[in-house]
């Protein structure tokens, strides 16, 4: 078994070239627990916390968009001024885990590992978030709808890795809900991204844990697009039932050891219009 | 080697300002693992190998992390601290001193991982509220106290820095 720590993205694609089955070990809050539990025996591991260009975050006022190195970690999503470019980003950072887990965990692992749970995601899936891959040669731009294929499945070529993710920074409301059986510690049953822009009227919502992907409702937004009144942050309490309805219908949960797909269904609804109601408080 | 580091078989750990070598390794094992096993410092508990428990808090590059979850081989050469750093032998930190006098351990397994969390929240945080030290907390579970006595210790050790900088 080989082990390496490269700290520039050059040297860690050259490493990821020469072995292209190599595990890539982000903060290892996934990727650890497989290994400690003997389901998982890497030959090789490329690490990847020591590479500084991608722990950094830019952001570009003009163009209004966010890019945030894959190895920011959910701590770092949490603080000021990421927390108010990105507000639901920060919301589901701070219910991931605990800090010791935030401090770890970084967004690029929560693409890598690619679950329907990982909180980070519904809130890439609702601001229409593009991923970045790095490979040596260049770098490729994928819709995170797009690099999202299945549980724990995503586009990323052997040959690639996960740089960065860019975001829009939205003049609007915009939240994050999670249920879990505690408050830390905890992986989301179900999970609701709501985002309001302002500029466009639109309102844009997507589901965690409750598909094999995160699942955006096409049919919630657009209903709610035509029902709210974006000047007056107003919504009747009918749109707000039956945005919450219209959520829960476009879920496609599953029974497991964690929940039945009914209350997950439901979990949804109630979520959908409570952030719909945050965002648009007024009758 | 200017562009990172390889490893194989043999890397250097810097725990609580000391260099250990560590030799013949598998390099798949946790830190914690290396910290008990190989480098004989028992502090850190082992339970659940999976994030969830916070027995095996240390800090690493500054930070509080699970050290069941970090490869010890991607941790070389960054300053890590564990429960045996936070004070001497015989002279406890003023954490350390606090949960003993609010009551605060029982069976004392999740002890060390808390005094860890509560010195990385109180650097943060000097004067918590209820509700933070619960959030801060969160990820340490012990199964004795029901958590009373430890949020009066962090609280106590808070307002004892406080009277003290006055």
């Amino acid at each position: 078994m080989t082990v390496l720590v490269p700290t520039s993205l050059d040297a860690a694609l050259r490493a990821l070239d020469a072995a292209p089955d190599a595990m890539i070990l982000a903060g290892g809050t996934d990727a650890m627990v497989e290994i400690n539990a003997g389901h998982r025996r890497p030959t090789n591991v490329i690490s990847m916390n020591r590479v500084a260009e991608l722990r950094s975050w830019t952001y570009d006022p003009v163009g209004a968009m966010v890019r945030i190195g894959a190895g920011v970690t959910y701590a770092e999503l949490m603080k000021s001024p990421l927390a108010e470019l990105l507000p639901a980003l920060a919301e589901a950072a701070r219910t991931v885990g605990s800090p010791q887990i935030r401090h770890a965990g970084t967004l690029g692992g929560n693409l890598g590992t690619c679950s329907p749970a990982g909180d980070g995601l519904p809130v890439l899936a609702a601001l229409n978030a593009v991923v970045h891959l790095a490979s040596s040669a260049g770098e490729r731009s994928v819709p995170v709808s797009e690099f999202m294929v299945g549980v724990k499945r995503n586009s990323r070529h052997p040959n690639e890795l996960i740089a960065a993710i860019t975001l829009p920074v939205l003049d609007g409301w915009q939240g994050y809900s999670k249920i879990g059986v505690r408050n830390a510690m905890v992986i989301a049953l179900a999970s609701v991204c709501v985002a309001t822009d302002n500029a466009t009227s639109r309102v844009s919502i997507a589901l965690g844990s409750v598909g094999p992907t995160i699942i955006r409702c096409p049919e919630a937004e657009a209903f709610a697009d035509a029902s709210v009144d974006f000047a007056g942050r107003c919504a009747s309490p009918d749109v707000v039932s039956h945005f919450g309805q219209l959520a829960a219908a476009a879920s496609r949960p599953i029974d497991d050891h964690r929940a039945s797909a009914d209350y997950r269904r439901h979990a949804i609804g109630v979520m959908a219009s409570r952030l719909l109601r945050r965002a648009f408080p007024h009758e | 080697m200017s562009d990172g580091i390889g490893l194989n078989e043999q890397y250097t750990l810097h725990v609580n300002g000391e260099a250990f070598s560590v030799c013949d390794a598998w390099l798949g094992e946790s830190l914690l693992f290396v910290l008990r096993e190989r480098l004989g410092l028992m502090g850190s508990k082992g339970a659940c190998e999976q994030g969830e428990c916070g027995s095996c808090s240390v800090l690493v590059a500054g930070e509080l992390v699970c050290s069941c979850l970090v490869l010890a081989a991607s941790a070389t050469d960054q300053p890590i601290v564990t429960i045996e750093g936070v004070a001497p032998l015989g002279s406890p930190s003023d954490v350390q001193q606090a949960f003993v006098d609010a009551g605060a351990v029982q069976c004392g397994f999740c002890t060390p991982g808390l005094i860890m969390a509560t010195h990385s929240l109180l650097e943060r945080t000097a004067s918590p509220t209820e509700s933070e030290i619960r959030e801060e907390l969160s990820g340490n579970v012990c199964r004795c106290t029901g958590y009373g006595r430890i949020i009066d210790a962090v609280q106590r050790v808070a307002v004892n820095r406080r009277s003290a900088v006055q």
